[in-house]
Protein backbone atom coordinates (compact mmCIF):
# COMPACT_ATOMS: atom_id res chain seq x y z
CA UNK A 1 0.00 0.00 0.00
CA UNK A 2 1.29 3.21 -0.91
CA UNK A 3 2.50 5.33 2.17
CA UNK A 4 1.49 8.79 3.33
CA UNK A 5 3.86 11.33 5.48
CA UNK A 6 1.64 13.99 7.18
CA UNK A 7 3.93 17.22 8.76
CA UNK A 8 1.96 19.15 10.74
CA UNK A 9 2.84 22.47 11.48
CA UNK A 10 4.71 22.31 14.72
CA UNK A 11 6.69 19.71 12.94
CA UNK A 12 5.91 16.25 13.89
CA UNK A 13 5.14 13.64 11.37
CA UNK A 14 3.00 10.84 11.20
CA UNK A 15 3.60 8.07 8.48
CA UNK A 16 0.48 5.79 6.99
CA UNK A 17 -0.03 2.93 4.76
CA UNK A 18 -3.05 3.90 2.88
CA UNK A 19 -5.29 1.98 0.49
CA UNK A 20 -5.26 2.60 -3.47
CA UNK A 21 -8.62 4.94 -4.18
CA UNK A 22 -8.35 6.27 -0.17
CA UNK A 23 -8.11 10.46 -0.64
CA UNK A 24 -5.40 12.20 1.52
CA UNK A 25 -7.83 13.81 3.63
CA UNK A 26 -10.32 10.43 4.57
CA UNK A 27 -6.46 8.81 5.52
CA UNK A 28 -5.92 11.92 7.85
CA UNK A 29 -9.48 11.64 9.27
CA UNK A 30 -9.85 7.79 9.88
CA UNK A 31 -6.30 7.43 11.50
CA UNK A 32 -6.77 10.66 13.57
CA UNK A 33 -3.88 12.89 12.29
CA UNK A 34 -4.92 16.23 13.24
CA UNK A 35 -5.04 19.14 11.11
CA UNK A 36 -7.69 18.34 8.64
CA UNK A 37 -10.96 19.19 8.91
CA UNK A 38 -13.01 18.37 6.32
CA UNK A 39 -15.91 20.09 7.08
CA UNK A 40 -17.95 19.56 3.62
CA UNK A 41 -17.15 15.66 3.95
CA UNK A 42 -14.61 15.17 0.38
CA UNK A 43 -17.73 17.19 -1.44
CA UNK A 44 -15.22 20.28 -2.81
CA UNK A 45 -16.65 22.74 -1.23
CA UNK A 46 -15.29 24.10 2.00
CA UNK A 47 -11.80 24.30 1.94
CA UNK A 48 -10.89 23.15 5.20
CA UNK A 49 -8.45 20.24 3.92
CA UNK A 50 -5.67 22.40 2.57
CA UNK A 51 -2.09 20.84 2.11
CA UNK A 52 1.19 21.86 1.07
CA UNK A 53 2.18 19.21 -0.99
CA UNK A 54 6.25 18.44 -0.91
CA UNK A 55 7.15 20.50 -3.58
CA UNK A 56 9.11 17.94 -5.95
CA UNK A 57 6.32 15.71 -5.72
CA UNK A 58 3.99 18.35 -7.40
CA UNK A 59 4.42 17.09 -10.88
CA UNK A 60 3.35 13.67 -9.68
CA UNK A 61 -0.60 14.53 -8.39
CA UNK A 62 -3.44 15.26 -10.86
CA UNK A 63 -3.99 18.88 -12.66
CA UNK A 64 -6.64 20.89 -9.88
CA UNK A 65 -10.18 21.34 -11.00
CA UNK A 66 -11.10 25.13 -11.65
CA UNK A 67 -13.41 23.96 -8.28
CA UNK A 68 -10.24 23.17 -6.28
CA UNK A 69 -8.47 26.61 -7.95
CA UNK A 70 -10.97 28.70 -6.66
CA UNK A 71 -11.66 26.95 -3.24
CA UNK A 72 -8.02 27.26 -2.58
CA UNK A 73 -8.55 31.14 -3.04
CA UNK A 74 -10.47 31.11 0.66
CA UNK A 75 -8.23 28.94 2.31
CA UNK A 76 -7.57 30.13 5.97
CA UNK A 77 -4.00 30.17 5.60
CA UNK A 78 -1.80 31.24 3.00
CA UNK A 79 -2.31 29.99 -0.29
CA UNK A 80 1.16 28.70 -1.26
CA UNK A 81 1.98 27.62 -5.33
CA UNK A 82 1.90 23.67 -3.86
CA UNK A 83 -1.10 24.50 -1.82
CA UNK A 84 -3.90 21.56 -2.57
CA UNK A 85 -6.99 19.95 -1.05
CA UNK A 86 -6.35 16.54 0.16
CA UNK A 87 -9.70 15.58 -0.40
CA UNK A 88 -8.71 15.63 -4.48
CA UNK A 89 -5.56 13.80 -3.94
CA UNK A 90 -6.55 10.38 -4.34
CA UNK A 91 -3.87 7.31 -3.27
CA UNK A 92 -2.14 5.45 -6.02
CA UNK A 93 1.06 3.47 -6.46
CA UNK A 94 3.12 5.97 -7.96
CA UNK A 95 2.48 8.54 -5.01
CA UNK A 96 3.91 6.02 -2.63
CA UNK A 97 6.15 8.33 0.06
CA UNK A 98 4.10 11.48 -0.55
CA UNK A 99 4.83 14.13 1.57
CA UNK A 100 1.97 16.64 2.62
CA UNK A 101 2.38 19.59 5.20
CA UNK A 102 -0.51 20.66 7.37
CA UNK A 103 -1.25 24.62 7.72
CA UNK A 104 -1.48 26.34 10.72
CA UNK A 105 -5.69 26.39 10.47
CA UNK A 106 -8.14 25.30 8.54
CA UNK A 107 -10.77 28.06 9.40
CA UNK B 1 -51.26 7.99 14.18
CA UNK B 2 -50.55 11.90 14.35
CA UNK B 3 -53.59 14.43 14.99
CA UNK B 4 -52.59 16.65 12.31
CA UNK B 5 -51.21 13.73 9.38
CA UNK B 6 -53.33 12.82 6.59
CA UNK B 7 -52.65 9.92 3.68
CA UNK B 8 -51.42 11.41 0.70
CA UNK B 9 -54.55 11.62 -1.16
CA UNK B 10 -54.40 12.62 -4.85
CA UNK B 11 -51.03 10.59 -5.37
CA UNK B 12 -51.41 7.86 -7.65
CA UNK B 13 -50.91 5.22 -4.80
CA UNK B 14 -53.11 2.59 -6.28
CA UNK B 15 -50.19 1.41 -8.72
CA UNK B 16 -47.40 1.84 -6.03
CA UNK B 17 -49.14 0.01 -3.50
CA UNK B 18 -49.61 -2.60 -5.61
CA UNK B 19 -45.98 -3.00 -6.67
CA UNK B 20 -45.15 -3.33 -3.41
CA UNK B 21 -47.77 -5.67 -2.18
CA UNK B 22 -46.10 -8.45 -4.87
CA UNK B 23 -42.81 -8.22 -2.77
CA UNK B 24 -44.57 -8.27 0.57
CA UNK B 25 -41.57 -10.46 2.19
CA UNK B 26 -39.84 -6.87 2.43
CA UNK B 27 -39.90 -4.63 5.88
CA UNK B 28 -43.20 -2.34 5.87
CA UNK B 29 -43.78 0.42 8.86
CA UNK B 30 -47.19 1.60 9.88
CA UNK B 31 -45.71 5.08 10.58
CA UNK B 32 -45.89 8.26 10.16
CA UNK B 33 -42.87 10.77 9.41
CA UNK B 34 -44.89 13.76 9.41
CA UNK B 35 -47.25 13.61 12.35
CA UNK B 36 -46.99 15.64 15.27
CA UNK B 37 -46.58 12.77 17.45
CA UNK B 38 -43.56 12.02 15.09
CA UNK B 39 -42.09 15.09 15.74
CA UNK B 40 -42.91 14.97 19.29
CA UNK B 41 -40.35 12.47 19.67
CA UNK B 42 -39.07 10.98 16.52
CA UNK B 43 -35.98 9.09 17.77
CA UNK B 44 -37.98 5.41 18.10
CA UNK B 45 -39.48 5.77 14.79
CA UNK B 46 -35.81 6.50 13.40
CA UNK B 47 -34.62 3.76 15.02
CA UNK B 48 -37.19 1.41 13.66
CA UNK B 49 -36.58 2.62 10.02
CA UNK B 50 -32.88 1.97 10.60
CA UNK B 51 -33.20 -1.56 12.38
CA UNK B 52 -36.22 -2.75 9.95
CA UNK B 53 -33.73 -3.03 6.78
CA UNK B 54 -31.94 -1.10 4.18
CA UNK B 55 -35.10 0.20 3.01
CA UNK B 56 -38.41 0.03 4.31
CA UNK B 57 -41.92 0.64 2.71
CA UNK B 58 -44.11 3.14 4.40
CA UNK B 59 -47.64 1.97 3.13
CA UNK B 60 -48.96 5.49 4.34
CA UNK B 61 -47.16 7.39 1.97
CA UNK B 62 -46.28 4.04 -0.38
CA UNK B 63 -42.57 5.67 -0.34
CA UNK B 64 -39.49 3.45 0.74
CA UNK B 65 -37.60 4.94 3.66
CA UNK B 66 -34.07 4.54 4.00
CA UNK B 67 -32.53 5.57 7.40
CA UNK B 68 -28.67 4.09 7.51
CA UNK B 69 -25.88 6.20 7.08
CA UNK B 70 -24.01 3.53 4.75
CA UNK B 71 -27.34 4.44 1.82
CA UNK B 72 -28.29 7.68 2.65
CA UNK B 73 -24.97 8.38 1.87
CA UNK B 74 -24.90 6.35 -1.48
CA UNK B 75 -28.34 7.47 -2.56
CA UNK B 76 -27.16 11.20 -1.99
CA UNK B 77 -24.23 10.77 -3.99
CA UNK B 78 -25.98 8.83 -6.83
CA UNK B 79 -27.96 11.72 -8.40
CA UNK B 80 -27.79 9.07 -11.62
CA UNK B 81 -30.33 6.83 -9.61
CA UNK B 82 -32.20 9.13 -7.26
CA UNK B 83 -33.12 11.82 -9.41
CA UNK B 84 -33.86 15.45 -7.66
CA UNK B 85 -36.03 16.71 -10.90
CA UNK B 86 -38.95 15.24 -10.01
CA UNK B 87 -39.42 16.83 -6.67
CA UNK B 88 -37.50 16.46 -3.25
CA UNK B 89 -40.95 16.20 -1.35
CA UNK B 90 -42.94 13.89 -1.92
CA UNK B 91 -44.91 15.26 -4.62
CA UNK B 92 -43.80 13.60 -7.81
CA UNK B 93 -43.28 16.27 -10.18
CA UNK B 94 -43.80 13.24 -12.95
CA UNK B 95 -47.20 13.12 -12.00
CA UNK B 96 -48.69 16.53 -10.31
CA UNK B 97 -47.69 20.10 -11.08
CA UNK B 98 -45.47 21.65 -8.16
CA UNK B 99 -47.04 24.37 -5.80
CA UNK B 100 -43.95 26.67 -6.98
CA UNK B 101 -41.82 26.98 -9.85
CA UNK B 102 -38.58 24.26 -9.09
CA UNK B 103 -35.65 25.36 -7.62
CA UNK B 104 -33.07 25.67 -10.37
CA UNK B 105 -30.42 24.17 -7.91
CA UNK B 106 -32.84 21.96 -5.69
CA UNK B 107 -35.27 20.77 -7.95
CA UNK B 108 -32.94 19.61 -11.19
CA UNK B 109 -30.25 16.89 -12.20
CA UNK B 110 -27.31 17.36 -13.58
CA UNK B 111 -25.82 18.84 -16.29
CA UNK B 112 -28.29 21.49 -15.55
CA UNK B 113 -28.51 21.94 -12.21
CA UNK B 114 -24.52 22.42 -12.40
CA UNK B 115 -24.53 25.72 -14.55
CA UNK B 116 -26.51 27.09 -11.65
CA UNK B 117 -25.24 25.72 -8.77
CA UNK B 118 -21.87 27.08 -10.02
CA UNK B 119 -23.01 30.66 -9.73
CA UNK B 120 -24.58 29.85 -6.13
CA UNK B 121 -21.08 28.17 -5.07
CA UNK B 122 -18.99 31.44 -6.12
CA UNK B 123 -21.16 33.93 -4.34
CA UNK B 124 -21.20 31.82 -1.22
CA UNK B 125 -17.92 30.77 -1.40
CA UNK B 126 -14.68 30.46 1.05
CA UNK B 127 -13.19 34.15 -0.32
CA UNK B 128 -16.94 35.59 0.65
CA UNK B 129 -16.88 34.35 3.75
CA UNK B 130 -13.76 36.25 4.96
CA UNK B 131 -15.32 39.31 3.10
CA UNK B 132 -18.00 39.06 5.64
CA UNK B 133 -16.70 37.50 8.55
CA UNK B 134 -15.61 40.85 10.55
CA UNK B 135 -18.81 42.31 9.97
CA UNK B 136 -20.76 38.94 11.61
CA UNK B 137 -18.07 38.97 14.04
CA UNK B 138 -19.40 42.61 15.88
CA UNK B 139 -22.74 41.73 14.73
CA UNK B 140 -22.65 38.76 17.31
CA UNK B 141 -20.74 40.37 19.56
CA UNK B 142 -22.87 43.26 19.91
CA UNK B 143 -26.20 40.91 20.38
CA UNK B 144 -23.93 39.15 22.88
CA UNK B 145 -23.90 42.47 24.81
CA UNK B 146 -27.40 43.22 24.88
CA UNK B 147 -28.98 39.90 26.44
CA UNK B 148 -26.22 39.86 28.58
CA UNK B 149 -28.52 43.29 29.74
CA UNK B 150 -31.68 41.01 29.87
CA UNK B 151 -30.14 38.13 31.41
CA UNK B 152 -33.32 36.14 30.70
CA UNK B 153 -34.60 35.68 27.19
CA UNK B 154 -36.45 33.37 24.78
CA UNK B 155 -33.18 32.00 23.23
CA UNK B 156 -35.05 31.41 19.85
CA UNK B 157 -36.69 34.93 19.12
CA UNK B 158 -33.60 36.77 21.11
CA UNK B 159 -30.89 34.65 19.67
CA UNK B 160 -31.30 31.70 16.92
CA UNK B 161 -33.84 34.01 15.02
CA UNK B 162 -31.89 37.78 16.02
CA UNK B 163 -28.53 36.94 14.90
CA UNK B 164 -29.47 35.36 11.59
CA UNK B 165 -31.80 38.47 11.08
CA UNK B 166 -29.59 41.20 12.00
CA UNK B 167 -26.83 39.80 9.15
CA UNK B 168 -28.11 37.57 6.45
CA UNK B 169 -30.59 39.98 4.77
CA UNK B 170 -27.83 42.87 4.69
CA UNK B 171 -25.70 40.53 3.54
CA UNK B 172 -28.27 39.31 0.99
CA UNK B 173 -28.85 43.39 0.06
CA UNK B 174 -32.48 43.04 0.86
CA UNK B 175 -35.05 45.86 1.20
CA UNK B 176 -35.55 46.81 4.95
CA UNK B 177 -38.76 46.65 5.07
CA UNK B 178 -41.46 43.32 5.04
CA UNK B 179 -38.63 41.55 6.09
CA UNK B 180 -41.01 39.75 8.23
CA UNK B 181 -41.79 37.67 5.45
CA UNK B 182 -38.63 35.91 5.14
CA UNK B 183 -39.49 33.22 7.85
CA UNK B 184 -43.08 32.15 7.46
CA UNK B 185 -41.81 32.28 3.65
CA UNK B 186 -39.74 29.31 4.47
CA UNK B 187 -41.24 27.20 6.80
CA UNK B 188 -44.08 27.48 3.84
CA UNK B 189 -41.45 25.50 1.57
CA UNK B 190 -40.25 23.44 3.89
CA UNK B 191 -43.59 21.92 4.75
CA UNK B 192 -44.45 21.77 0.88
CA UNK B 193 -41.94 18.83 0.93
CA UNK B 194 -44.07 16.97 3.25
CA UNK B 195 -47.40 15.05 2.67
CA UNK B 196 -50.66 16.78 1.81
CA UNK B 197 -51.86 16.93 5.39
CA UNK B 198 -52.49 19.99 7.77
CA UNK B 199 -49.34 21.43 7.69
CA UNK B 200 -49.17 21.74 4.30
CA UNK B 201 -52.24 22.77 3.54
CA UNK B 202 -52.74 25.92 6.04
CA UNK B 203 -48.96 26.89 5.11
CA UNK B 204 -49.84 27.42 0.91
CA UNK B 205 -53.14 28.44 1.80
CA UNK B 206 -51.35 31.49 3.85
CA UNK B 207 -48.58 31.68 1.57
CA UNK B 208 -49.70 34.32 -1.34
CA UNK B 209 -48.66 37.01 0.65
CA UNK B 210 -44.77 35.89 1.63
CA UNK B 211 -44.80 34.91 -2.04
CA UNK B 212 -45.43 37.73 -3.92
CA UNK B 213 -42.63 39.42 -1.17
CA UNK B 214 -40.06 37.60 -2.37
CA UNK B 215 -40.46 37.36 -6.20
CA UNK B 216 -40.45 41.04 -5.77
CA UNK B 217 -37.26 40.93 -3.54
CA UNK B 218 -35.69 38.56 -5.87
CA UNK B 219 -35.63 41.20 -8.53
CA UNK B 220 -32.21 43.13 -9.32
CA UNK B 221 -33.69 46.66 -9.14
CA UNK B 222 -34.89 45.43 -5.71
CA UNK B 223 -31.54 44.40 -4.23
CA UNK B 224 -28.71 46.63 -2.99
CA UNK B 225 -25.81 47.58 -5.89
CA UNK B 226 -23.65 45.44 -3.47
CA UNK B 227 -23.99 42.02 -1.73
CA UNK B 228 -24.93 37.76 -2.04
CA UNK B 229 -28.11 38.70 -4.61
CA UNK B 230 -26.65 41.67 -6.39
CA UNK B 231 -23.66 38.98 -7.38
CA UNK B 232 -26.03 36.72 -8.45
CA UNK B 233 -27.21 38.78 -10.78
CA UNK B 234 -23.94 39.88 -11.82
CA UNK B 235 -24.10 36.36 -13.25
CA UNK B 236 -27.10 37.39 -15.44
CA UNK B 237 -25.48 40.76 -16.73
CA UNK B 238 -22.57 38.39 -17.70
CA UNK B 239 -24.87 36.42 -19.73
CA UNK B 240 -23.98 33.31 -17.71
CA UNK B 241 -27.91 33.00 -16.68
CA UNK B 242 -30.72 34.48 -17.70
CA UNK B 243 -32.33 37.44 -15.58
CA UNK B 244 -35.45 35.19 -14.84
CA UNK B 245 -33.03 32.69 -13.89
CA UNK B 246 -31.15 35.08 -11.46
CA UNK B 247 -34.33 35.67 -9.30
CA UNK B 248 -34.85 32.17 -9.04
CA UNK B 249 -31.34 32.05 -7.59
CA UNK B 250 -32.19 34.42 -5.41
CA UNK B 251 -34.77 33.16 -4.17
CA UNK B 252 -33.33 29.50 -3.26
CA UNK B 253 -30.95 32.35 -1.39
CA UNK B 254 -34.11 33.29 0.69
CA UNK B 255 -35.41 30.11 0.94
CA UNK B 256 -33.09 28.09 2.24
CA UNK B 257 -30.41 30.66 3.77
CA UNK B 258 -32.32 32.05 6.96
CA UNK B 259 -34.69 29.13 8.61
CA UNK B 260 -31.90 26.43 8.14
CA UNK B 261 -29.46 28.59 9.94
CA UNK B 262 -32.00 29.83 12.47
CA UNK B 263 -32.88 26.14 13.07
CA UNK B 264 -28.92 24.87 13.49
CA UNK B 265 -28.08 28.22 15.68
CA UNK B 266 -30.93 26.94 17.93
CA UNK B 267 -29.97 23.44 17.90
CA UNK B 268 -26.60 24.47 19.42
CA UNK B 269 -28.31 26.46 21.65
CA UNK B 270 -30.40 23.85 22.60
CA UNK B 271 -27.30 20.94 23.24
CA UNK B 272 -25.00 23.60 24.80
CA UNK B 273 -27.91 24.23 27.78
CA UNK B 274 -28.58 20.42 27.96
CA UNK B 275 -24.67 19.45 27.66
CA UNK B 276 -23.28 20.86 30.73
CA UNK B 277 -19.84 19.78 29.87
CA UNK B 278 -19.91 20.64 26.12
CA UNK B 279 -20.20 24.09 27.27
CA UNK B 280 -17.50 23.65 29.78
CA UNK B 281 -15.27 22.59 26.63
CA UNK B 282 -16.58 25.32 24.82
CA UNK B 283 -15.56 27.90 27.52
CA UNK B 284 -12.42 26.96 27.77
CA UNK B 285 -11.21 27.01 24.25
CA UNK B 286 -13.77 28.77 22.11
CA UNK B 287 -12.10 27.67 18.86
CA UNK B 288 -14.55 24.96 18.98
CA UNK B 289 -17.39 26.68 18.73
CA UNK B 290 -17.26 25.48 14.43
CA UNK B 291 -16.99 21.98 16.58
CA UNK B 292 -20.14 22.68 18.61
CA UNK B 293 -22.25 23.58 15.79
CA UNK B 294 -21.23 20.97 13.42
CA UNK B 295 -21.76 18.73 15.72
CA UNK B 296 -25.53 19.72 16.39
CA UNK B 297 -26.07 19.68 13.04
CA UNK B 298 -25.35 15.89 13.10
CA UNK B 299 -27.03 15.27 16.29
CA UNK B 300 -30.81 17.47 15.93
CA UNK B 301 -30.25 17.68 12.08
CA UNK B 302 -31.91 20.55 11.44
CA UNK B 303 -33.37 19.49 7.78
CA UNK B 304 -35.01 16.17 9.06
CA UNK B 305 -35.60 14.43 5.76
CA UNK B 306 -35.21 15.06 1.97
CA UNK B 307 -37.10 12.49 -1.24
CA UNK B 308 -35.42 11.35 -4.35
CA UNK B 309 -36.99 9.24 -7.27
CA UNK B 310 -35.22 6.39 -8.53
CA UNK B 311 -34.91 6.53 -12.74
CA UNK B 312 -34.39 3.26 -12.70
CA UNK B 313 -34.68 0.05 -11.07
CA UNK B 314 -32.18 -0.08 -8.03
CA UNK B 315 -30.63 -2.34 -5.32
CA UNK B 316 -30.73 -0.46 -1.86
CA UNK B 317 -28.51 -3.18 0.28
CA UNK B 318 -30.66 -6.05 0.04
CA UNK B 319 -34.06 -4.41 -0.56
CA UNK B 320 -35.24 -3.88 -4.84
CA UNK B 321 -36.75 -1.01 -5.50
CA UNK B 322 -38.79 0.10 -8.78
CA UNK B 323 -38.18 2.53 -10.94
CA UNK B 324 -40.32 6.13 -10.14
CA UNK B 325 -40.38 5.72 -6.65
CA UNK B 326 -39.92 7.75 -3.92
CA UNK B 327 -37.08 7.33 -1.64
CA UNK B 328 -37.33 9.48 1.76
CA UNK B 329 -33.72 10.02 3.39
CA UNK B 330 -34.09 9.54 6.87
CA UNK B 331 -31.04 12.15 7.44
CA UNK B 332 -31.35 12.75 11.08
CA UNK B 333 -31.11 8.59 11.53
CA UNK B 334 -28.56 8.60 9.61
CA UNK B 335 -26.91 10.81 11.44
CA UNK B 336 -27.69 8.65 14.49
CA UNK B 337 -26.81 5.52 12.89
CA UNK B 338 -24.85 3.34 15.65
CA UNK B 339 -23.08 1.55 12.60
CA UNK B 340 -21.20 4.81 11.52
CA UNK B 341 -21.35 6.73 15.21
CA UNK B 342 -19.50 5.46 18.16
CA UNK B 343 -22.47 7.01 21.45
CA UNK B 344 -24.68 8.40 18.34
CA UNK B 345 -26.64 10.24 20.82
CA UNK B 346 -24.39 11.73 22.96
CA UNK B 347 -23.60 15.73 21.98
CA UNK B 348 -20.30 15.49 22.03
CA UNK B 349 -17.92 18.32 20.65
CA UNK B 350 -14.65 16.95 20.25
CA UNK B 351 -15.53 14.27 17.69
CA UNK B 352 -14.94 14.01 14.51
CA UNK B 353 -17.73 15.15 12.67
CA UNK B 354 -16.74 15.63 9.13
CA UNK B 355 -19.30 13.03 6.69
CA UNK B 356 -22.51 13.51 8.56
CA UNK B 357 -25.26 14.13 6.26
CA UNK B 358 -26.86 17.25 8.15
CA UNK B 359 -26.30 19.41 5.11
CA UNK B 360 -26.76 16.54 2.71
CA UNK B 361 -23.40 15.09 0.29
CA UNK B 362 -23.11 15.26 -3.14
CA UNK B 363 -23.77 17.62 -5.46
CA UNK B 364 -26.63 18.85 -3.89
CA UNK B 365 -25.20 19.55 -0.89
CA UNK B 366 -26.12 22.30 1.12
CA UNK B 367 -24.41 25.52 -1.07
CA UNK B 368 -24.86 28.03 1.50
CA UNK B 369 -23.37 25.63 4.30
CA UNK B 370 -19.99 27.80 5.17
CA UNK B 371 -22.57 30.99 5.86
CA UNK B 372 -24.01 28.65 8.31
CA UNK B 373 -20.94 27.66 10.12
CA UNK B 374 -19.83 31.26 9.96
CA UNK B 375 -23.10 32.56 11.61
CA UNK B 376 -22.53 29.77 14.12
CA UNK B 377 -19.37 29.95 14.79
CA UNK B 378 -18.93 34.08 15.04
CA UNK B 379 -22.17 33.75 17.20
CA UNK B 380 -21.34 31.12 19.73
CA UNK B 381 -17.55 32.08 20.00
CA UNK B 382 -18.99 35.33 21.40
CA UNK B 383 -21.01 33.77 23.53
CA UNK B 384 -18.47 31.39 25.29
CA UNK B 385 -16.50 34.94 25.64
CA UNK B 386 -18.77 36.77 27.55
CA UNK B 387 -21.10 33.93 29.23
CA UNK B 388 -20.32 31.92 32.27
CA UNK B 389 -23.24 29.41 32.06
CA UNK B 390 -26.56 29.05 29.88
CA UNK B 391 -29.34 27.52 31.64
CA UNK B 392 -32.81 26.18 30.36
CA UNK B 393 -35.72 27.94 32.76
CA UNK B 394 -39.14 26.82 31.35
CA UNK B 395 -40.50 24.38 29.21
CA UNK B 396 -38.73 24.45 25.52
CA UNK B 397 -41.79 24.59 23.20
CA UNK B 398 -41.58 22.21 19.88
CA UNK B 399 -41.84 23.98 16.02
CA UNK B 400 -43.45 21.45 13.78
CA UNK B 401 -42.86 21.52 10.21
CA UNK B 402 -42.75 18.95 7.76
CA UNK B 403 -39.11 19.25 7.05
CA UNK B 404 -37.00 21.20 9.48
CA UNK B 405 -36.55 20.24 13.25
CA UNK B 406 -36.44 23.14 15.83
CA UNK B 407 -37.91 25.18 18.53
CA UNK B 408 -40.95 27.90 18.46
CA UNK B 409 -39.20 28.92 22.15
CA UNK B 410 -36.56 28.27 24.27
CA UNK B 411 -36.31 30.22 27.49
CA UNK B 412 -33.14 30.69 29.58
CA UNK B 413 -31.21 32.52 31.79
CA UNK B 414 -27.30 33.34 31.38
CA UNK B 415 -24.68 34.02 33.57
CA UNK B 416 -21.89 36.65 32.78
CA UNK B 417 -18.72 35.43 33.17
Amino acid sequence: MPKITYIVASGATTEIDVASGTSVMRAALQTGVPGILAECGGNTMCATCHVYVEESQLSLLSTMTAEEDALLDGVAADRRPNSRLSCQINMSPVLDGLRVYLPERQT
Amino acid sequence: MGVVSAPADGFALADRVCSAASRNAQPALDIDPFSIEYFEDPYPAQELVRESGSAVWLPRYSVWAVGRYEHVHTILNDWQTFCSSRGVGLSDFAQEKPWRPPSLVLETDPPEHDRARAVLARVLSPVVMKSLRTQFASAAERLVERLLDLRGFDAIADLAQAFPLSVFPDAVGMRADGREHLLPYASVVFNAFGPDNELRRQAIARSAPHVAWVAEQCRKENLAPVGLGAQIHAAADAGEISRPEAETLVRSLLSAGLDTTVNGIGAALYCLARFPRAWELLRANPMLARAAFEEAIRFESPVQTFFRTTTRVVTIGDIEIGEGQKVLMFLGAANRDPRRWPNPHVYDITRVTSGHVGFGSGVHMCVGQLLARLEAEVLLAALAQRIKSISIIGMPKRAFNNTLRGLDALPVMIDPA
